[in-house]
Parts: structure tokens; sequence; C-alpha cells
């Protein structure tokens, strides 16, 4: 911002000749804050009113306010929880907890897989190929006109419909899909895989630099180190050398079919699966709309000059077309993302304990409707927040690319 | 806007030799057969589609059941359906549950009401659609109609019996959810987007931005369950208003934060020189606003707005949520009767149906709009 500065001879002769506040209706700043005391002063006496009803009210009905509530046992059965749970013993808060958990992780792998789906079907609505494109066009209307909340109700009616366990289908051995959900294997975890894990990250971090030093390289020599070479090593070899010296442990759970359920293995219940297939599949609709537009926003001379130089169809849309078509989709992906995240508490409906769902319940058993809803409010408050915050970095990060 | 959509595809074709130019076969070369991995594809989809196709045609139609017989109690046998369950689709659930669904619970003697009232609806969209009536009678046509469909609804008057609120439901109500809404949001969208760009008054602005980013921020659902669990609190002891109006309000409070930003957008991408023009002229800031401000800052975001509208008509049905009996709620509670509890697809199928139906036809409307401003600019 250093051409703001304003040159100082003209500095005296900018601004008009500062007045005094005239206590007159003429006067446009006198006006302004009467207006602004007005307002201000009709909402605050709003809120005020408000207020005061909430607190005749709480007292009328006994209601305790506070957030004491969540110190007491909880009690709430829940069927999924990433961390540790159980109602006898765990407070309300926990139980808050194990739903913002359950939530954050939804939105994580639903904004992935959104944003994975939605750029293959937004690349390919713009292929030559007629059919292709067609399809690709007929999808995003049908999902993009179609109610969130419908989707989630038909995929949960629809994965309740599939035979019960006795009968499960096998998809593949030892996969089972029925309507308890999808069955799976379960790799029984041993430290050998946490070190085989910590090599990956290891291998992981070493192929970062030796990306950046590739880098480097081609700016100051024109040329490019190979950089798959340490990428296998680290990211392939290492991990799977730590793990057969510590012996190659491998050992699978795999799920035996009983009379009414299943044992052992891992469950992916019908109301997650419903949840990420109707989140998944109504966003990336809107996802691939916004990767199209942003694609063709990228004007026809790059991909021309692009072609002019010999570059393969493949390489112009990564190395030439996208990187210019990210910074048009950046700001209207991040709304999908917040899209997302937010209506993730759908998971209400099909019973799905999300945050929303959980205070729900929890609301309805301790009354204390202002905290709960309070709560939910600020957890969401933060989420966005932080999703704004670090696609604005991002969105900046990229903007640096242009001159 | 990007004006030239021509990709890559195009320019290579040109330094081919000429071949079949024209008919269906130089056609399908072009477009479905140009390399081997397109023709790859072509097959490999076709082979999906007509699959997907055979099957959906054999259980929509030809495997499926219409109607089903009425045993000696006088009730519905739904057994045949039992027996074509997983091969064929059930239509008769539909037929049976078709008024349910359309009317929820409203009094069985009085559903030609609603029927009015969705064609009322009907009517007022597309006449506000069409740019001949785009003046200022609008805002009346708008007033009347939404007085009948209250009058409709209600009854009490006329000799129309009186049905209060809590046995409305189906289409009539997602349709007075959305419509209402936007009517009531569109006024405090317009006032909250002049806030948020106000200049002289800082106190305004502030209000206006964390209004705007709170909502903005938190899902529906959180506003929906205030409105059923919060506002009876809010208000004085012993007042208790009705589900569906707090649920309205809600949905004002929700629609209006983004309205004001699709506003916003349009004031934004008016051009300087029109505010410092009315400016020069002496006018008022109400004036300024009001005859030439707007008027031109909203024809730019019409497009836009139909998207909001869109977004807007779906997420009325997250009132089933609280219990309120919108086209979604009543076919769910359609489904669980026990006959039919087995039929839930052929139901929600229907539903899409009728949802795609209103916002397909908005978008196609909207980007029809889309097209002629665009050209009307690029003149």
């Amino acid at each position: 911002m250093s051409t703001t500065s304003i040159d100082p001879r003209l500095a005296g002769a900018r601004g008009a000749p500062k007045k005094g506040l005239t206590l007159s209706w003429s006067d446009p700043r006198f006006r302004a804050i009467v207006w602004q005391v007005l307002i201000v002063g009709l909402i605050a006496g709003g809120i005020w009113y408000l207020a005061s009803n909430t607190a005749a009210n709480l007292e009328q009905r006994r209601i305790a306010t506070g957030f004491g509530f969540l110190g007491r046992t909880a009690g709430i059965p829940i069927g999924e929880h990433m961390i540790p749970y159980d109602p006898a013993v765990n407070t309300y808060g926990r139980a808050v907890l194990v739903g913002v958990v359950n939530t954050l992780m939804v939105t994580v792998i639903g904004v992935l897989l959104v944003t994975l789906l939605g750029t293959v079907i937004g690349i390919a609505s713009l292929s030559p190929n007629w059919l292709l494109s067609r399809l690709c066009h007929a999808f995003v209307e049908g999902m993009r006109d179609i109610p969130l909340l419908l989707h989630l109700l038909f995929w949960y009616a629809l994965l309740l419909t599939l035979p019960p366990a006795r009968e499960a289908m096998t998809l593949m051995p030892g996969v089972f899909l029925s309507n308890g959900g999808l069955k799976t294997p379960l790799l029984v975890w041993q430290p050998a895989h946490s070190w085989a894990m910590l090599a990956m990250v290891a291998g992981g971090v070493a192929t970062w630099l030796a990306a950046r030093r590739a880098t480097r390289m081609q700016h100051a020599t024109g040329l490019r180190p190979k950089v798959w070479p340490v990428a296998c090593a680290g990211l392939l070899l290492a991990p799977l050398l730590v793990w057969s010296v510590l012996g190659a442990p491998f050992t699978l759970e795999v799920p035996v079919q009983g009379r009414f359920r299943f044992s052992g293995g891992s469950n992916l219940s019908p109301e997650l699966m419903a949840l990420m297939i109707g989140l998944v599949l109504y966003h990336s609709a809107f996802a691939a709309e916004i990767v199209r537009s942003g694609i063709q926003s990228v004007p026809s001379g790059q991909w021309e000059a692009a072609g002019a130089i010999g570059l393969k169809r493949g390489v112009v849309l990564r190395q030439v077309v996208l990187p210019q078509a990210l910074r048009v989709i950046i700001p209207p992906m991040t709304s999908t993302y917040l899209g997302v995240a937010k209506n993730s508490s759908l998971a209400v409906a099909i019973g799905y304990p999300d945050l929303v769902s959980i205070v729900n319940t929890t609301l309805n058993q301790t009354g204390q409707a202002i905290e709960g809803i309070a709560l939910i409010m600020a957890v969401y408050l933060t989420i966005s927040l932080s999703i704004s915050l670090f696609m604005n970095w991002y969105n900046a990060r990229i903007a640096l690319v242009e001159r | 806007m990007s004006i030239a959509t021509t990709t890559h595809a195009t320019v290579a074709r040109r330094d081919q030799p000429a071949m079949l130019v024209v008919g269906p076969l130089a056609w399908a070369r072009i477009n479905l057969f140009t390399s081997f991995w397109s023709s790859l594809v072509t097959l490999a989809l076709a082979y999906f589609l007509i699959k997907f196709a055979v099957s959906f045609i054999d259980w929509a139609f030809i495997k499926s059941i219409w109607t089903v017989p009425t045993d000696a109690t006088g009730r519905l046998d739904p057994t045949a359906c039992r027996e074509a369950k997983g091969t064929g689709a059930c239509w008769a659930v539909i037929w049976d549950k078709h008024r349910f669904i359309l009317f929820g619970r409203y009094p069985f003697a009085e559903q030609w009401r609603g029927a009015i009232v969705i064609m009322l609806f009907l009517g007022l969209f597309v006449v506000s659609a069409m740019r001949r009536f785009w003046r200022k009678e609008l805002v009346l046509i708008w007033i009347a109609t939404l007085s009948t469909i209250g009058i409709l609804m209600w009854g009490g008057v006329f000799g129309l019996r009186y049905v209060p609120q809590d046995e409305w439901g189906g289409l009539p109500i997602t349709l007075i959810l959305s419509t209402f809404g936007l009517a009531a949001a569109f006024p405090i969208a317009v006032l909250v987007a002049l806030g948020r760009r106000s200049t002289k008054l800082p106190a305004v602005k502030l209000l206006c931005v964390v209004y705007i980013e709170v909502i903005r921020g938190v899902p529906l659902i959180s506003l929906l369950f205030m409105a059923s669990v919060m506002f009876p609190l809010f208000m004085p002891v012993g007042m208790n208003p009705d589900k569906l109006l707090r649920a309205q309000v809600a949905i004002i409070l929700f629609a209006a934060v983004y309205l004001a930003e699709v506003i916003r957008g349009g004031l934004q991408a008016l051009p300087k020189g029109q505010y410092e023009a009315a400016d020069a002229l002496g006018l008022s800031y109400w004036n300024k606003t009001f005859l030439i401000i707007l008027p031109q800052a909203l024809r730019l975001v019409i497009p836009p707005l139909v998207n909001t509208f869109i977004g807007f008509f779906k997420d009325t049905s997250l009132v089933l949520i609280i219990g309120i009996f919108d086209l979604l709620t009543s076919g769910k509670v359609a489904v669980a009767d026990p006959i039919w509890q087995a039929f839930s697809t052929e139901v929600y199928i229907m539903l899409g149906l009728i949802y795609f139906c209103f916002c397909f036809s908005m978008s196609r409307y909207s980007r029809g709009l889309e097209r002629e401003f665009g050209q009307s600019a690029r003149r």
C-alpha cells in the first residue's frame, strides 16, 4: 500500500474545510448520529424486551440457566462414537463432544469426496465426448434440484430395505452389505503398523522437500530432477521395510455372520452411509458446476497457445488451465464447503448422532433450550469461520502467482 | 462472463483432413468416437446407460403394480405389491395416498381449496416470470393473490369453513413457506444490503454485518430449533404464537441474509458514476436509492436471485425436522402407514419429481434470463 500516500502539496487542498457539528437537521453528520442512535436504540430495546420476557418465562417454568447441565451424567445412548463414550458414566459435555467429533468427521470426509467427485464431473461435463458431457449435465440437474433432506430420506429408506443380516449380500469375501450397514474386515492394529505409518509420514515429508528442491532446480537450471524415485522410496518402500523388519504382522478380523447381526469386523452404519451418499451427491452437483464455469472462464487462447507448443490435452488442463481456473473456483467452492459443514446437521432427520441431534436430545431431556442452541450456533460458527479463514488464506496464496 | 467457449478439441480438428462432415455418422464420429479412449468411454457409458434404463423401465412401468384391490373389510390389500417387491414398483401407494401427500391433514371435504391455492401460486409465479408484467402493479397482484390464498386456507368468511393452521399441510405449506418467506424477506434484505454498504452510519453497518455473518455461519436447522423451542420463551408469559408462524419467521430471517448478500452484489456491480450522477442532481438518499440505484441493481441480480429462491424453496423442506406438515413431511407420514411401510422408494421418487419440476423450471428460467441479459449487455 505504498501508492496511497498523498502528495503533501495537495494534502491541504483535498478535504472540505472542517466545520463543527451543528445541531441542525440540515447537517448530514447530525442526521447520521440521530438515525444511528434511533436504530441502535430500537434494536437494543427489542433485545431487552425479549430478554426480560425470557427471564420471566424461565422463572415461571423454573428452568435454571447456565451450562451446569453439561457436567451431569448424560444417559443418552449414542450408537457411533469416535472417542470413548459410555452413557452410564459420561456427562452431557462428553456426549456433546462426541457429536462435535462426528460432525467434524462427516464434514471433512464430505468435503474431500465432494471436491473429488465435483472436479471429475465438472471436467467431464466439458469433454468433447457428447454422451459423457450430456450425462454429467443430467447428473448435475438431477441431483441439485432435489432437496437434500429428500436425498437423505430416500437413501436411508433404500439402505433399510436391504436384506437382513442373515441374508446379507456378500460383495467381496469378508465384505457384507445388509440393512445393518456395510461390514468390512478390520485390520488388527499392532505397534508395527504405527511404526510403518510413521515411516510413511516421514516419506511424505521427504517427498515434499524433494519436490520443492526440484522446483527450485527447475527455476535455476531449467531441468527438473526426477521426484518419483524419492516418492516411491519414501511412501512405499520405507513403510514396507519397517513393517517387514518388525515381523510383518497381518491379522484381519473378518466379520462373522450371525442370525440377527454380525460380530467382529468394522461397521459402516446405514445412517452414516445415507448421510455421506446424500451429502456428497447433492453438493458435488454444485461443485461440478463451479469447476465447469471456472474452467470455461479461462480464455480459449490459453488452450490454443498451450496446444500450439505441443502439450497434450491432459497436460494443458493440469498445468495451464486449472491453475488459472482455480482463482475463479475458490470463492464459490468455499461456500459449497460451508454448505457441506452446515448441511451435515440434517443428520438429525435420519438419526445419525451428529452435534445437532445430540444437543437436541440433551435439550429435550434437560429443558436447557437456550444453552443448547447457543452451543450448536457457537460450534457451527467456529467451523464456518475456520473454513472461511483457511480458504481465504489459500485464495490469497494462489492469487500471489499472478503478477 | 466468458464469451468464447472453444475447447482444445475444436482446435485440433481444424488441421485434420476433411472427411465426412455431415450426417449422423459424421456427427457420431466427431462427438462420440473421436479417439480410442473416447470410443471406449462412449461404449462403456452406453452399456451401463442402456442396462440401467432397461431395468428401470422394467421396474417402473412393466412389472409395476398400479392399483390394489380392497378386501372384505374395505381396506386396501397390498399383497400384490408385496409379491412384486424388488422386481416391480408399487404405484398403488401413490394412488391411495396422493390426496394426503398433496394436502396433508387438511379436511378431506375442503381439499379443493388447497388445490385452488396451488393453482393460484403457479399463476402468480408464471405472471411474475413474464417481463411484460415487471412494473409497479405486480406488487398489487402479489398482495391480492396472497390475501386470497390466506382467505382460502383459513376460511371462516364467505361461507367457507374455518380451518385452523395446524390442520394445514402438504404442497400448499411448502409454497406458503417459500413464497410468503420470499415476499417478507425481500424488503428486509434490501434494507440490510443498503445498511451493510452505508458509509455514514457505522453503527448500522456493524449491526448488518454481524446479523449477516452470524446467520450465514449457522445451519438453518439451528434457527428452526430456535423457532420451535426458544420463541415461546421470548414471548410475553402466556402468549404462544403458532408453530407455522414461528417457522415462517425463522425462514424469513434466514432468507433475508442470503438475499441481502445477492443484492449487495448488485449494488457493488453498479458503476460508481450512477451514484455520483444521482448525487450531482441533488437527490436525497432515499430518492437516489429508490429511483436510480435499486431499479438498476436489482435488475442486474435477477438471475442469482432466482437461484437463491430455488435453494430456499428446497430448504423449506427442513421444517420436517420440527414437525411441520409440508410436502416432504406428508410424504414421510404417508409411508409410515403399516400397509405401505415397505414402499417408501416410490413415494420419495414422486416427491422428488414434484420438487424437481419446480426447481428445474426455475433454473431454466434463470438461465434464459441470464442469456437474455448477457446479450443486451454485449450489444
